[in-house]
């Protein structure tokens, strides 16, 4: 099997993998704001409608400008992720083309059109359609958005967790045999939770930025404080609501992706019992020696928490680097294959399937291609093993996912601890908000003067400036999040079917270079230009 | 509901996406011809502000066209967009450039100044369509690509790819062929025709209008010469059909058969290219009509649903490959599973309504038409 793999440029595969990393990346720094403001744009509109307040339009129309300058790039980047699929990958498209494709067309007719449609209607159509309707337009434009997230995560939830197919080896490919299941998968379900809840931090967190940046100068103070309140509810439900479904994807990522949950974890060993690692050494740059060191150095661990955290029992066996390449025992009895074993039985697929096709071609007799099925199903779910040439190559590469998945953590609760700060400077709750300022004054985290008071307009400088740098943190953790979920998957495009050297175009390296730099320099041009007008257009304020 | 009825009405649905496509390439054909058909810098806005509203429809077109196509004919999602490389990304490039260029033009901190977009927006209103009607051609005239299955499985193959380029281009040889030019400019001239009718109905303006109509001729007549010419050259010209074992062969007049065995299509042609006369004529034969962006849009519609459904049904090998004829590919030989189809054949019930809300929005948006007094007060670009 190794001489076909040979003809495949490496240099065009890792270019092709950089080059949708990179369109994936840029994309992802516009899609939160997106779904996050539409969140608060919308709240924002319906006070107005309810209330019939100018403040309340003006204010939603503020953060419709802004939504629309970053709207704009988000269209931009994401048209390219979708052809990609195919110009980049174009084994993949035909191998898995009739499940993948469904969920992408879905996504332009159920969603595309809403948004685009309605998007329209929201930024032309004060003047021109009644504000019930304008209302709808601008909360249809959110879920536009929202239901295109729920379609390409469930295409990507199914390269994690390929269900409801069959493979058929006439078509030479993958075929749908449950839609509900692909639509509806629980890993699916758990991602796009977590994904576009953690959108919703983002949008809070430039609310309460942009908002904190005005009380700093002393101007659009109603605004300001009214935005800063909204942010702060959906922040606060938002980061709660991340760690929440978080912990339900770790789950279904210990479930369904072992590997991933061993490299996020740096758990060369694994047990029961097992900690959640909060610090540890890993070299950034190389990949440990997972197959002599017994733990990464300088391990700080809290007891069980790891356990908990991918099984919901603190004394569960979570399988570490070591155990799944040698072969373990499962809780339930059943032995998992070491993977020199997979790659033995995915050999056999692949030769038996050509035995099969040759067979076919000849015109066999049905009990010999029988036989031949029998053998190819056997060893049908190992199938892409039988295109790895070492056991080594399906550990994904540790420090990414380890320092990734611990600034995602980190800066989460960073943000959870900010807006629950925020929403309790906001709002007066009785008795609750008396004790919990108190405490927080003691602790430095608002002033002696507020112990009393919810003037948001008079709080320290330090207190405004906390926004806005926590905003890039923000991003930060965000695309953590996508290495986390992508990095975690190598080498497979499509777990345990598919690695990347066998979904890739046949593309000269150079081509993919050339197109890896053109869009380099056209993104990172439209982004510096995006932030300089987002940023004059906040100097202007809502009233230009 | 057999499954080869299923094929045939997925190309349908894809033929129709791609229709309607061509027809909403008016966005970038008002782009192209901006500069002269607004004249002054507030004549250029009036154009841009009223395409502005609209582009975001023609690219929704193009992606969900593409995912339509990947999800019902995923080999030829690969193989021409694997393949076509660099056909593909070109024109990904110019929609790219389309998609920031409204929002960035005219806003304060854009510091490349707004010439650079309106660049980005006539290179797209030049480029866009001149490229995906040389990509369309494609399927008329083939393309230089080679299929093999079993190159996942061959251990003597010399590559694990299904779907190969055959030459080092990646698609650009496809404009080396005079005739995907030929077909590639009647697509340019076509998109500033309807740009032009589009932007004379859409803009109160009596001075867009009246260089409106005088521009129209300038793009229709070649438009229409253009047009003619490939249509004598595709009923004249040898095709690629299928045999019932599925073995693809070269049948001389082969498009031509096709219309006359399905009439419908034929009369559909005839429709078509009637109501974009009709549309372009009286536009220029009266001083008052407005109009003509409907007959002349419905009928473009009409017209490129019958000829992709020309290059597809019938037994005939929509996308032709010039390098290993048996590598064409047929809807039988490229098509998703059953299955899939089926369930996406209930999928599509959801488009006449979402087609209802796109045309109820697009009526409310409309309803007054653009003028100089809107662009300084509302949200404009």
């Amino acid at each position: 099997m190794h001489n076909i793999l040979l003809n495949i440029d490496a240099g065009t595969i890792d270019w092709s993998r950089a080059q949708f990393a990179l369109t994936a990346i840029y994309h992802w720094l516009f899609v939160p704001l997106t779904l996050g403001l539409a969140v608060i744009m919308g709240i924002c509109e319906t006070i107005y409608y309810k209330k019939g307040d100018e403040f309340w339009k003006l204010t939603a129309k503020f953060w419709q400008k802004l939504f629309g300058v970053n709207f704009a790039m988000g269209v931009a980047t994401g048209i390219i992720l979708e052809f990609e699929f195919g110009t980049n990958w174009s084994n993949y498209s035909w191998f898995v083309g009739d499940i993948f494709g469904a969920p992408l067309a879905v996504e332009g007719i159920l969603a595309f059109f809403m948004e685009s449609t309605f998007v329209a209607v929201m930024f032309f159509g004060w003047n021109k359609v009644s504000r019930g309707f304008h209302l709808a337009a601008t909360w249809l434009t959110g879920l536009g958005a929202t239901i295109s997230a729920w379609w390409i995560l469930v295409a990507n939830a199914w390269m994690q967790y390929p269900v409801g197919c069959e493979f058929n080896p006439d078509t030479m490919r993958n075929e749908m045999v449950s839609f509900l299941d692909v639509a509806l998968s629980p890993f699916a379900v758990d991602k796009f939770c977590h994904t576009v809840i953690s959108a919703w931090i983002i949008g809070a967190m430039f609310v309460a930025a942009v908002s904190c940046w005005y009380l700093l100068k002393k101007r659009e103070q109603r605004l300001a404080v009214e935005s800063l309140k909204i942010a702060a509810i959906v922040g606060l439900v938002a980061t709660v609501g991340a760690a929440a479904t978080g912990h339900k994807s770790a789950q279904s990522v210990g479930e369904v992706q072992p590997m991933k949950l061993a490299a996020m974890e740096a758990l060369y060993n694994g047990g029961t019992d097992q900690g959640l690692t909060a610090v540890a050494w890993v070299n950034p740059f190389c990949q440990p020696d997972y197959e002599n060191e017994s733990e990464a150095a300088l391990k700080v661990e809290m007891p069980y928490a790891l356990s908990f955290m991918a099984t919901n029992d603190i004394h569960g066996f979570v399988p570490g680097v070591n155990d799944i390449l040698n072969g373990y025992t499962k809780p339930d009895g059943t032995r998992e294959p070491s993977v020199d074993e997979k790659i033995e039985r995915g050999k056999l697929a692949i030769a038996t399937l050509a035995d099969y096709r040759k067979a076919k071609a000849e015109g066999a007799d049905e009990a010999t291609l029988k036989d031949q099925l029998s053998v190819l199903n056997e060893n049908m779910p190992y199938f892409g093993y039988g295109y790895i040439r070492d056991k080594s190559e399906v550990v994904p590469f540790i420090p990414v996912n380890f320092w990734s998945f611990r600034i995602m953590v980190g800066l989460g609760c960073l943000f959870i601890l900010y807006f629950l700060v925020l929403a309790i400077m906001a709002f007066r709750v009785p008795l609750l908000s008396t004790l919990t300022r108190r405490l927080f004054a003691a602790f430095f985290l608002i002033p002696e003067t507020e112990v009393d008071g919810n003037d948001l307009t008079r709080l320290p400088a330090w207190h405004y400036w906390v926004p806005i740098v926590l905003l890039p943190l923000a991003y930060i953790a965000s695309e953590s999040g996508w290495l986390v979920a992508e990095f975690g998957r190598q080498p497979w495009t499509i777990q345990d079917m598919l690695p990347t050297w066998v979904a890739v175009s046949d593309l000269q390296s150079s081509s993919v270079i050339i197109t890896f730099m053109l869009f380099l320099i056209l993104f990172t041009t439209m982004l510096a230009v995006e932030i300089n007008i987002l940023l004059k257009q906040i100097k202007k304020g809502p009233q230009s | 509901m057999t499954y080869e009825f299923l094929q045939h009405y997925w190309c349908f649905i894809v033929s129709l996406l791609g229709a309607i496509l061509v027809f909403l390439l008016f966005v970038q054909g008002a782009n192209s011809v901006a500069s002269s058909l607004g004249y002054t810098e507030e004549g250029r806005r009036l154009v841009y502000n009223s395409t502005g509203r609209k582009w975001e429809f023609t690219f929704t077109t193009l992606v969900t066209f593409g995912g339509a196509f990947f999800a019902s004919f995923p080999l030829f999602y690969s193989t021409s967009f694997g393949g076509a490389y660099w056909l593909w990304m070109l024109i990904l490039f110019t929609f790219v450039l389309q998609a920031v260029s409204y929002e960035f033009q005219n806003k304060i901190g854009n510091f490349l100044g707004p010439k650079t977009f309106q660049f980005f927006l006539t290179l797209n209103g030049i480029f866009g369509p001149l490229l995906l009607g040389g990509a369309v051609a494609t399927f008329f005239e083939g393309s230089n690509f080679i299929i093999e299955k079993n190159n996942m499985i061959d251990i003597g193959a010399m590559t694990p790819i299904i779907s190969r380029w055959a030459n080092a281009s990646h698609g650009l040889d496809a404009l080396l062929n005079p005739w995907v030019l030929v077909l590639g400019f009647a697509i340019v001239f076509l998109a500033r025709t309807l740009g032009i009718l589009y932007v004379m109905n859409n803009v109160n303006d009596e001075d867009i209008r009246s260089r409106g109509s005088v521009r129209l001729i300038g793009s229709a007549v070649p438009f229409l010469i253009l047009f003619v010419a490939y249509l004598v050259h595709l009923l004249l010209k040898d095709g690629f059909a299928v045999s019932p074992e599925g073995v693809i062969f070269m049948e001389p007049f082969k498009y031509l058969h096709n219309l006359l065995d399905m009439w419908y299509l034929l009369l559909l042609l005839l429709i078509g290219v009637v109501l974009v006369l009709f549309g372009i004529g009286k536009t220029v034969l009266s001083k008052d009509y407005v109009g003509g962006i409907w007959p002349a849009g419905i009928g473009t519609v009409l017209t490129v649903l019958a000829l992709l459904l020309t290059c597809a049904w019938n037994n005939t090998a929509y996308y032709p490959s010039t390098a290993d004829l048996q590598s064409s590919l047929t809807l039988q030989n490229s098509c998703s599973s059953e299955f899939t189809l089926r369930t996406m054949f209930y999928v599509s019930f959801l488009v006449p309504f979402v087609l209802a809300y796109i045309v109820y929005c697009w009526y409310k948006i409309d309803a007054k038409k653009l003028d100089k007094d809107e662009i300084k007060t509302d949200h404009a670009y």
